[in-house]
């Protein structure tokens, strides 16, 4: 029989063997009742428990045969996994009926799994946290046996062209060694995301400045969420409005005042990027500035200080652990942004403070790495996990120190809404 | 003692002046974004709409023999440079199926070959001078029109731009939001039920915290690393399809979903808790009963402003591979398939110019569905927002 | 202004009836010249009037207190003497409030000079989150009142003496003003208010919010900076206002029922419902 089948007859089989226990489990426990004896719980529950007690174990059971092919690599015959599951299933389904006793608290027993479900669920995001880190140092170890951790932290030469040879053997025949220097993708990262909070942090800081401080509160209503929008677009279509549009217009800008400017410059990314970061800063911003209490800026006011005066010399400074929380946030956002500059930003790593010139960054290099026809175990493929690695180890930083940051403004001021 | 109100004026007024100039300032930051957003939409309508629309020829049709093997036989020679090649191909096919047309002749509108297309719509062509001539006399004689672009929407991709479609992403896309709202809205709602209605407040519970936060901005390349040592190289969950796609966005989604559905809880007031236990409810009939259905358009909300997210994310795909050419429509969950923004991204590298207005007219699908998605978020919001 | 404790008998026995807004004044010899004028001032939050045509005088270098049950309009009517109301949307007000010559809520009034003449004390301490000195230095340096750092330095240290502080606070005047204890905090504000010298200092209950021994420390200090500013404080407790205030005005439902010399006001208030206010039976 085909897996398919099996798993479909296996499915089918518990299904009904599922009903049989609800029903059955019902029956008795009514039974019981009608025999004026007092329950500790409704039909219904001890009908419910019946069949988690038929289904749980048995899948259980099949989950973990899968478990032990996965990891240990033992090979268990489908058919016999199967059948084992719905013995146990069978044997559940026997202490399930026998415990339908007045003296049971099937509901008790019922809710005592709803809980641990709940646990293991909460537990999936831990999971995926470390699923990621393992995945990725995982790998990243065995690119840091091929090639120097220190080589990579400190070279300035990006040249992975060769090492599809050596994993295939044939090292020799590559006209230069494979170079695996991180500091020009790391450069050209840093150029591009230092763009972008060029123009979102005034914008965005302004913006929500505004929104907070002056606009009437029509304005407000209308304006936040319109800013959210620039949030909600996809970053590939930003990717594809900086290659087609912003970045001929730069190079025009830049060719007008005689500057030569590449088509893969890093300021049409940088700008774009800094667009739809906007809405971070000035959504979080606003949310800081709106919790300074008010009688911080009634205490200004009443010293005879401007409206301009308070808000930069106490309101900003009292919202500022949050506006830099805020900024922190973006950055990270900006550092692991892959497909606005995948689309228009170069390959081609390039070690220069000019931002007109085309720069790669980490995150391009990742996908480049990983999307041509190589062989997985090839050092160049590796190195998407090495700088996957740094990306995480980086954005993970910058978002604690933003939380801790976010959190000393909220116990400062007492406000529960950040 | 004291100054009069007329020094103080005096001596305020370059104070004033700057306080007004902050006024302005921040306004025009807040304009600047405003004009961004305008100047963003106006540039993909303009590159997008001609993409809604597509030159189509009439031509004369004679099924002779040699169609049978060359459909350009059946076309008038000229017919045939501006006819587009899928068409052509079509015709040997048709034969086949219905070997009565073999001898007859047929006038129909068939699909124009890229050049024609974007020589209507103005832009560059590599059309030549006669070429040209031909197909501006076509026009006159009604022969040659732009007409709505049905292949756009029932097609998937193409190298041939003029056959190039959405259906095959929008399917895809589809599918792996199937797999990602079926994973990651009851394993994100039993997480924030937990969280907030059962767990103590202990360091374990903190960690969760914590690391959902983190989850949350943690960019989604990583995620798509993830996807590919451990769903694709280790569980050999099969690679470029939405099944893979679907539980690489699920991990992506569940902190938004976690959030919001912890938001909702939150706004439930403690007060139905307490009437509810005050009744006799155990903790989880509460939560069942009384504090879910009156959290659920909160949770809803949240899950479908989610969704949004993951249907416009495309980095973590790449790496999956969800962005392969698929130029048929599948219908399984463990083929090759792409999504909407990786149709995109894929358009967005061709380097025809007859793309670019595909790619602007994909986005404008996709904005179109997200834009949907989120209306109907804030409408659920607006309609059901409670104050207790 | 000892002359508080000085009886005059003829003036308990036989009241004149006082003018327009004006209190009996039971001293003739205390500085009585006229800091603010108040005449028919109304003021509405939308459609709900808060202020019911209101007169009052009130004197240069005393302590004014407003008393009154909860919402009654007395801090209402403290934040029209700065246009802090201004801030509120929604908010009406008609009628004169008259200082220095000058219509407080004519259009050509600047609101900021205003609010320089005219200091306040909020309930809850309220202090920049800056350094102390800053918190001290911050408006007098904004309002160009001293040029070099020295002057600055004496300003704050003067400021700080006043206020009563500065003995607390010398050898920390770096740390952030919250990192003092809320008595403290209310005096770095009433310090920060007399920093840039103005004419009058609001207080609206400035000591609600603090414990007794705090408390007492304010009042003294109420008193002694009435030689050289004008004090109106609004205040919940009476026994408060019967301690620091020369004229008490009692309000009631937006109206000033009654303004008096505060010793008269405690010990035979003119209206009945001043009384039944003071001896307990509301409020």
């Amino acid at each position: 029989m085909q897996n398919d089948q099996l798993l479909a007859l296996f499915s089918g089989v518990l299904l009904a063997l599922g009903l049989v226990a609800f029903f059955m489990g019902r029956a008795k426990a009514a039974r019981v009742r009608a025999d004026g004896v007092a329950m500790h719980a409704q039909p219904d529950q001890y009908a419910w428990f019946t069949v988690l007690s038929t289904a749980g174990p048995a899948l259980l059971v099949s989950a973990l045969g899968a478990f032990v092919m996965l990891l240990l690599g033992a090979s268990i015959p489908l058919p016999y996994l199967l059948a084992a599951s719905l013995i146990v299933a069978a044997g559940g389904l026997t202490v399930g009926i026998a415990q339908v006793r007045p003296d049971f608290h099937a509901r008790k027993a019922i809710e005592r799994v709803i809980r641990w479900v709940l646990v293991a669920a909460a537990l999936i995001s831990i999971f995926t946290t470390f699923g990621i880190l393992f995945s990725i140092v995982f790998e990243a170890l065995r690119f840091f046996q091929m090639h120097s951790f220190w080589d990579f932290v400190t070279g300035t030469v990006w040249n992975p062209g060769a090492s599809f040879l050596a994993a295939a053997g044939r090292a020799e025949e590559g006209a230069s060694a494979a170079q695996f220097g991180s500091v020009p993708l790391f450069a050209g990262t840093f150029m591009i995301t230092a763009i972008a909070m060029l123009v979102a942090i005034p914008i965005g800081l302004l913006a929500a400045i505004y929104m907070s401080e002056f606009a009437p509160q029509r304005v407000r209503t209308l304006a936040k969420p319109t800013l959210e929008v620039l949030a909600g677009i996809p970053t590939v279509v930003y990717g594809f409005f900086a290659a087609i549009t912003v970045a001929p217009i730069i190079v025009g800008v830049a060719g007008f005042f005689g500057l030569d400017a590449s088509f893969n410059n890093a300021v049409a990314p940088g700008v774009v990027m800094g667009i739809m970061i906007i809405p971070f800063i000035s959504s979080l911003s606003d949310d800081v500035i709106n919790s300074v209490p008010d009688s911080m800026r009634q205490g200004s006011l009443a010293l005879g200080m401007t409206h301009g005066e308070t808000i930069r010399d106490v309101v900003i400074p009292a919202a500022l652990p949050g506006i830099i929380s805020a900024s922190l946030l973006a950055v990270s956002r900006a550092l692991g942004e892959t497909m606005i500059v995948v689309m228009a930003a170069g390959m081609r790593p390039n070690l220069t403070a000019n931002p007109l010139e085309d720069m790669t960054t980490v995150t391009v290099r990742i996908v480049a790495a990983l999307t041509g026809d190589l062989e997985f175990e090839s050092a160049e493929t590796l190195s998407a996990f090495a700088l996957g690695l740094v990306l995480f180890a980086v954005t993970l930083t910058l978002n604690l120190v933003s939380v801790l940051m976010i959190r000393r403004f909220r116990e400062k001021y007492r406000v529960n809404n950040l | 003692m004291s100054q009069t109100f007329d020094d103080i004026s005096a001596q305020l007024r370059r104070r004033h002046r700057r306080s007004a100039r902050l006024k302005w300032i921040s306004m025009g930051a807040l304009g600047l974004a405003g004009l961004f957003l305008v100047l963003f939409f106006a540039d993909m309508l303009s590159k997008g709409l001609p993409a809604f629309q597509q030159a189509y020829v009439q031509v004369e049709l004679e099924y002779n023999e040699d169609a049978q093997r060359m459909g350009r036989e059946a076309m008038e020679p000229e017919d045939a440079k501006i006819v587009s090649r899928s068409f052509e191909r079509l015709i040997p096919g048709m034969l086949r199926d219905d070997p009565d047309l073999l001898g007859t002749t047929e006038t129909r509108w068939v699909l124009a070959n890229g050049e024609v297309d974007q020589y209507l719509k103005g832009h560059r062509s590599k059309l030549s001078e006669t070429e040209r001539q031909a197909v501006d006399e076509k026009v006159e004689n009604g022969q040659v029109a732009l007409k709505f672009n049905t292949t756009f929407f029932s097609q998937g991709d193409s190298k041939m731009p003029e056959r190039a479609g959405i259906m095959a992403a929008a399917v895809g896309t589809v599918m792996t939001m199937l797999v990602t709202l079926a994973i990651a809205f009851p394993i994100g709602v039993m997480t924030a039920v937990y969280l907030e209605e059962f767990a103590p407040d202990n360091r374990l519970t903190q960690i969760i915290e914590i690391n959902i936060n983190n989850l949350a901005a943690i960019p989604s390349i990583l995620f798509g690393l993830l996807g590919l040592a451990i769903f694709i190289n280790f569980f050999g969950v099969p690679r470029s399809s939405p099944l893979v796609g679907g539980m690489t966005l699920a991990l992506m989604t569940l902190p938004v979903i976690i959030i919001a559905t912890r938001t909702a809880l939150r706004s439930v007031p403690d007060s139905i808790r307490h009437a509810a236990f005050g009744v006799g409810c155990s903790r989880w009939q509460v939560v069942r009963d009384h504090v879910l259905p009156l959290a659920m358009p909160g949770i809803m909300t949240g899950s479908i402003i989610g969704l949004a997210q993951a249907m416009g994310e495309t980095a973590p795909l790449i790496i999956v591979g969800m962005v392969a050419f698929i130029p048929d429509v599948s219908a399984s969950f463990t083929q090759a398939a792409t999504v909407l923004p990786a149709q995109v991204f894929t358009w967005a590298g061709e380097p025809e110019q007859a793309f670019v207005e595909k790619t602007a007219g994909g986005i404008l699908v996709l904005l179109a569905i997200l834009i949907f998605l989120n209306a109907t978020a804030v409408i659920l919001r607006k309609k059901f927002e409670r104050r207790w | 202004m000892t002359s508080l404790q000085t009886t005059t008998p003829t003036a308990a026995v036989n009241p004149p009836e006082p003018e327009l807004g004006q209190p009996y004044v039971r001293n003739e010899n205390a500085c009585h010249d006229l800091s603010i004028r108040v005449r028919d001032l109304s003021l509405w939050y939308g459609e709900t009037q808060a202020l019911k045509s209101l007169d009052i005088d009130i004197f240069q270098k005393n302590v004014t207190a407003l008393i009154g049950p909860s919402g009654c309009g007395k801090s209402t009517f403290l934040r029209c003497l700065n246009r802090m109301n201004d801030l509120i949307p929604g908010v009406t007000i008609r009628g004169l409030v008259e200082m220095d010559g000058r219509d407080v809520n004519a259009v050509k009034m600047d609101e900021v000079a205003l609010r320089r003449r005219v200091g306040m004390v909020f309930q809850k301490p309220n202090p920049f989150p800056k350094s102390i000195y800053e918190n001290v230095a911050y408006a007098p340096r904004m309002h160009d009142l001293v040029s070099r750092k020295a002057d600055q330095d004496e300003l704050v240290e003067k400021a700080l003496r006043d206020a009563g502080l500065w003995e607390e606070v010398k050898d920390k005047l770096q740390q952030p003003g919250t990192s003092l204890s809320g008595g403290q905090q209310q005096r770095l504000c009433i310090a920060r208010a007399i920093a840039v010298q103005p004419d009058v200092i609001l207080m609206d209950e400035p000591t609600s919010a603090l414990d007794p021994i705090s408390t007492a420390t304010i009042e003294d200090l109420m008193d002694k900076l009435k030689q050289q500013f004008t004090i109106i404080t609004v205040t919940h407790n009476m026994q408060q206002a019967a301690r620091v205030a020369d004229y008490t005005a009692f309000f009631h439902l937006g109206e000033i029922i009654e303004y008096n010399d505060t010793q008269m006001m405690f010990s035979s208030p003119a209206t009945k419902k001043a009384e039944d206010y003071i001896t307990g039976r509301y409020g």
